[in-house]
C-alpha cells in the first residue's frame, strides 16, 4: 500500500477571530438545558501569562454516552445534540463552553472531552482529553491514564467547581498540560 | 515573565521586532543545517522553533504521549450542507460590489494517507485581501481595507473529496517578528477528515514567492519536500477566460489509523 505523505500543518495566526468562531459554536447545548454544566478554563504560556490569541475546539459524547454522528456538527438548531463545539479564548485567556456530561461510551470507560488546541506560535494544533473528575481508582484502571505518571495525569482531569468543570491548558511550563499523539502521524 | 521563562532564548515579546532579517536568517540557516533528511524526515513544523519568536513560550518541552484513538476519537465530528450556506465557497459574491484584485480558482482534493477521497466535510478558509490586510481588529498595519472582501469562505468536499473556491488572490504582509518581516502570501485552511486526529490547519502558498526563504512559519518546516506540499501549482486548465487564474492544491489528512469499526 503506498501512503502518502501527510500536508504538514501551520499555525493558525493571530487573525482567525472573524473567520472560525460562529454563533453558537461555545453552546453544545442551550444554557436551559436541565443537565446544561459550563466546561471551560485558561490557556496559559511558558511564562504563566494567559494567551489571548488560542481557538479551542471539543468534540464528546452524549450523557449516555452515545457518539454523535449527526451531519450538520457546525450548525445550531437548538434541538439536535452534535457533540461538536468551537470557541476562541478571550483577552484573558478564557474560554467556555457550555455542553453536557460525556457519558460512558462504553462499560467502565473513563469519559472525556477530546480537545484540539490552536494558537497564534503555536506551529501545529495539539490534541488532548479532558477527563471527568475521576476517583484514584478509577484512574488507575483506565488503560490510557494508568500509563501515566502521576504528576502528568493530573493535566488531564478537569476539576469541579459549582458551575461544573475546569480545564486548564499549560502550552508549556511545569504543569504543562500532556498533549497526545495516536498512531503513525 | 516569570521564572520559568527559559533565559537563554530570545527576546519573546512578539512585538518586540528588534532581530533583523539578517539574524533571522542566520537562525534558520542553522536549524536548516542540523537538519538530515535521510534519518527521520520532519513533515511537520517544528513546535520549538526559536526564529519565530512567538513559539518560544506556546511549544510544548514534553514528548507527545501515544494514546490509542477512543471512541469519540474514531469519528470526525460530522458535517454537510447544514454547515454551510450556498454562496460561501464565493469569496467574491459575499458583497454588494467586486473586491479587488486578482480573481483567482483555488480547488484540489483532500484525501487520506491512503489516497482516498475525503468525501462530504467541511473546508473552511480565510485569507487577507489584495492589499494584505485582514477583516481584523488586530491587523492594523496600514493597507487598505476593502469593504467588498470579508476574506472569509466554507464549502464541503464532493464525492470525490474535491473542494473549489473562488477568491482573490492575498497579498504579502508585514507583522511584528522581527524588523522588517513580510509574510508570504497564503491562505488559511481548516480541514477535518473521518477521525478527530486527522484535524488540520495549514496555510497554502502560491508558486515562486521571493519571501519563502525569509518566512520563520514557512520555515519551520524543516524538509524541504514536505514544505513544498504547502505551494499551489499554477494550472491553465482552471484559469478561466477574461474570469480568473487557477490554482490547484490538494491536501493529504493523516492521523491515527484506528481498525475500521462496525458502522452504527
Amino acid at each position: 500500500m503506498s501512503k502518502l505523505p501527510p500536508t504538514p500543518g501551520q499555525t493558525v495566526g493571530p487573525f482567525f477571530g472573524y473567520a472560525l468562531p460562529y454563533d453558537g459554536g461555545a453552546d453544545l447545548v442551550p444554557t436551559s438545558h436541565p443537565s446544561a454544566i459550563r466546561l471551560h478554563g485558561t490557556v496559559y504560556d511558558g511564562a504563566g501569562d494567559p494567551i489571548p490569541d488560542a481557538l479551542i475546539e471539543i468534540w464528546q459524547a452524549s450523557e449516555n454516552g452515545v457518539v454523535p454522528r449527526v451531519p450538520g456538527s457546525r450548525s445550531r438548531d437548538g434541538w439536535t445534540f452534535t457533540g461538536f463545539g468551537r470557541v476562541a479564548v478571550g483577552p484573558d485567556g478564557h474560554y467556555s463552553f457550555t455542553t453536557v456530561r460525556p457519558g460512558p461510551t462504553e462499560e467502565g470507560a473513563a469519559p472525556f472531552f477530546a480537545v484540539t488546541v490552536f494558537a497564534r506560535g503555536l506551529l501545529h494544533r495539539l490534541l488532548t482529553r479532558a477527563y471527568l473528575p475521576l476517583g484514584a481508582d478509577a484512574a488507575a484502571a483506565d488503560p490510557f491514564l494508568s500509563s501515566l505518571p502521576q504528576d502528568r495525569r493530573e493535566t488531564l482531569i478537569a476539576r469541579a467547581d459549582e458551575q461544573g468543570l475546569v480545564f486548564d491548558i499549560h502550552l508549556q511550563g511545569d504543569d504543562e498540560t500532556v498533549f497526545l499523539s495516536y498512531g503513525d502521524e | 515573565m516569570t521564572e520559568n521563562q527559559q533565559p537563554s532564548a530570545p527576546a519573546a515579546d512578539p512585538d518586540s521586532a528588534s532581530a533583523s532579517q539578517a539574524a533571522i536568517n542566520t537562525e534558520i540557516a542553522a536549524i536548516a543545517e542540523g537538519y538530515d533528511p535521510d534519518t527521520a524526515p520532519e513533515t511537520q513544523p517544528r513546535l520549538d522553533y526559536a526564529p519565530y519568536r512567538s513559539s518560544l513560550l506556546r511549544h510544548p518541552t514534553k514528548a507527545l504521549q501515544h494514546a490509542d484513538p477512543e471512541t469519540i476519537e474514531l469519528y470526525t465530528p460530522v458535517f454537510g450542507q447544514r454547515d454551510i450556506g450556498a454562496a460561501e465557497s464565493d469569496l467574491t459574491i459575499q458583497a454588494s460590489g467586486q473586491p479587488v484584485g486578482e480573481r483567482i480558482v483555488v480547488t484540489g482534493r483532500v484525501l487520506d494517507g491512503d489516497g482516498r477521497p475525503v468525501r462530504h466535510q467541511l473546508v473552511e478558509i480565510w485569507q487577507a485581501n489584495a492589499a494584505g490586510r485582514y477583516i481584523h481588529l488586530r491587523d492594523q498595519h496600514p493597507a487598505p481595507i476593502d469593504p467588498n472582501f470579508t476574506g472569509v469562505g466554507r464549502t464541503i468536499t464532493d464525492g470525490d473529496g474535491r473542494y473549489t473556491f473562488t477568491t482573490i488572490k492575498p497579498g504579502p504582509y508585514p507583522w511584528k517578528n522581527h524588523h522588517n518581516a513580510w509574510r508570504p502570501a497564503h491562505i488559511h485552511f481548516s480541514l477535518f477528515g473521518t477521525d478527530f486526529t486527522q484535524r488540520l490547519v495549514t496555510q497554502m502558498y502560491f508558486p515562486g514567492d521571493p519571501l519563502f526563504a525569509l518566512d520563520p512559519i514557512y520555515q519551520s518546516i524543516l524538509d524541504p519536500v514536505a514544505r513544498d506540499r504547502l505551494v499551489a501549482t499554477y494550472n491553465h486548465d482552471v484559469t478561466q477566460h477574461e474570469w480568473a487564474t487557477g490554482y490547484n492544491w490538494d491536501i493529504v489528512l493523516t492521523g491515527g489509523h484506528p481498525t475500521p469499526m462496525e458502522e452504527n
